[in-house]
């Protein structure tokens, strides 16, 4: 979903597939989508679909675009795949996304953004908090976007809202309430 | 809006001590809890690093918490040494507690079994709510987990809570096990030191991983005025590896000019610099060239990791609490391992004990992922 409209629609069920399947649709060529863990694609292809082709126009200075991202399981469906090779050679690949911050750090690569980062643990995506948060790096002028939410996957699970938030407000942008946020959430 | 948090109480929990105080003296008097292990739990060979040696094998702390696990002990008594010394009452409805952690109990993945079965009791919001409970926190904890930069950030969130007034009080706690899973990771990376590690220097070749908890308990009460505050902070992404840091230091240095900003400084003002110093050759050469970028080559720094290791989600706290102790008692602490400058860039470090008088520091951290994060100490 983008913006409250159906966006694409992944005939898939396992979820590595599903997330080929939207890489394949956005065809972004970016070979280094491949090598990331199954939370950065996530984020990373949620991010793509949110940013669209536009936000790169709007060139807001690289260190005033903050990340501030939450889930609850951290990066355990990567900490599992990641300790079954310790038995026999451990992957130095697979270890560096043992962390749930990396998907913030690819889509920072991607789109070249350097300004605040947060990685919180929640048991369920709580808004409030959010927005209370990226409210203050916008009020402070430390940002003047943020993309922000929440970005989960464990086992068979793949759940991702990522809202785009700019301090100045953009035609057809929704306000930026716990209220909106978990409304698209839902 | 307030600005800065008042630094009210603190605590490490290390093989150095159990309160800052026996920390600060061991350190200062050139002991360190680094030293070769043997623990095949951990790794086949010997291995260097500063472990703790209580709680591992069922051999229980001396004040172990029922149904916790050996993670959710080391903070448990981090924190109640912090609330203790600072008669911080946890039971106040303006009083949040904010958990750092890069892993918590992902020791347990180890028992094998059904592993996805596991999340809930692996989950550090799990481990957050027991201790939250434990102490009778009135609101839900809050969680950061964001690399090694865990402990910095968790500490600007707190200054941030405490500047919008949503808290008076904010205990920030830290801590991290070394279990099989972190230093297989970090040897499969090549960067483990198999001596006691060597921060800047050119003999340098990786880091000691450590085990660690500390808590800082920051505050908005006036009455806290004349306390050491922190007084500026702020996290930069470098956007350009997930695992190898920045080539020019250029948004460690964003970080710290951001910062110092908050913090209506300049650079010149600064007298002190706690540095990340992990001691592999991209960290600490990306480190000096963001210091000397932010005109900072002429203050003294040093980096602590020769006496604690890298204690991942507990380094950023542990590191604050020894700077302010540094500029509580005028003593720089030495860097031990250093000898000769392996950086392109001058710093001025040094592995004897200093006096100075110190106003103004700076602390910063860098991570994987890219994060930079950098806060400064005022009195």
């Amino acid at each position: 979903m983008r913006n409250g409209e159906l966006y694409f629609k992944a005939g898939s069920e396992d979820p590595s597939s599903i997330l080929a399947e939207i890489y394949e649709h956005l065809l972004p060529a970016y070979p280094k989508f491949y090598k990331m863990d199954q939370l950065s694609k996530l984020g990373w292809l949620a991010t793509e679909i949110l940013l669209g082709p536009e936000f790169r126009y709007k060139n807001y200075p690289a260190d005033k675009v903050g990340i501030v991202l939450s889930n609850a399981n951290a990066s355990l469906d990567t900490d599992i795949r990641y300790y079954d090779t310790v038995k026999d050679i451990a992957s130095p690949a697979l270890f560096v996304y043992t962390l749930p911050n990396i998907v913030a750090g690819e889509i920072s690569i991607r789109h070249r953004l350097k300004g605040e980062n947060a990685f919180f643990i929640f048991d369920h995506f709580n808004a409030g908090f959010i927005q209370q948060y990226v409210s203050g790096l916008l009020n402070n002028d430390n940002l003047q976007a943020c993309i922000c939410g929440w970005v989960e996957t464990l086992g068979k699970q793949l759940d991702a809202a990522l809202f785009l938030v700019e301090k100045t407000p953009n035609a057809g942008a929704v306000g930026f309430t716990p209220a909106i946020m978990n409304q698209i959430y839902q | 809006m307030r600005k800065g948090a008042f630094i009210v109480a603190d605590n490490i929990y290390s093989p150095a001590g159990s309160t800052t105080r026996e920390n600060f003296e061991t350190i200062i008097g050139g002991g360190s809890g680094v030293r070769t292990h043997e623990d095949i739990s951990i790794s086949k060979t010997p291995f260097v690093a500063s472990l703790i040696g209580e709680g591992r094998n069922g051999k229980h702390f001396p004040d172990s918490v029922k149904g916790f696990s050996r993670f959710e002990n080391l903070l448990t008594l981090s924190v109640q040494d912090a609330l203790r010394s600072g008669n911080v009452d946890p039971k106040e409805e303006k009083t949040l507690l904010i958990i750092s952690s890069t892993k918590g109990n992902i020791s347990m993945l180890e028992s094998g079994g059904d592993q996805i079965a596991k999340a809930d009791a692996i989950s550090l919001v799990a481990s957050a709510k027991k201790i939250a409970a434990h102490f009778q926190f009135q609101h839900q904890p809050l969680v950061i987990s964001n690399a090694c930069i865990s402990g910095l950030l968790a500490i600007i969130t707190a200054k941030r809570l405490i500047e919008s007034d949503s808290y008076e009080t904010v205990v920030v706690a830290g801590a991290d096990e070394i279990t099989s899973f972190i230093f297989s990771g970090f040897q499969s990376f090549q960067a483990l030191s198999d001596t006691v590690c060597r921060p800047f220097d050119a003999a340098r070749k990786g880091i000691n991983l450590g085990e660690g908890a500390a808590t800082i308990i920051l505050s908005g009460n006036d009455k806290y005025e004349g306390n050491i505050r922190i007084s500026g902070g702020s996290v930069r992404n470098d956007a350009n590896h997930i695992s190898g840091p920045s080539r020019t230091g250029e948004e460690l240095f964003l970080a710290i000019n951001s910062a110092l900003d908050e913090a209506g400084l300049k650079s010149s003002e600064i007298e002190f610099i706690s540095a990340h110093g992990t001691a592999t050759i991209y960290n600490d050469e990306m480190e000096a060239k963001a210091i000397s970028l932010a005109n900072l080559q002429d203050v003294p720094v040093n980096s602590l990791k020769g006496y604690f290791g890298h204690t991942l989600g507990a380094a950023g706290i542990i590191e604050t609490i020894i700077t302010k102790q540094s500029m509580l008692e005028g003593l720089i602490v030495p860097t031990p391992g250093f000898e000769e400058s392996g950086v392109s860039m001058p710093l001025n470090i040094s592995n004897k004990l200093r006096t100075a008088s110190i106003t103004h520091s700076l602390k910063t951290a860098s991570g994987f992922g890219g994060c930079n994060a950098a806060i400064t100490l005022s009195r």
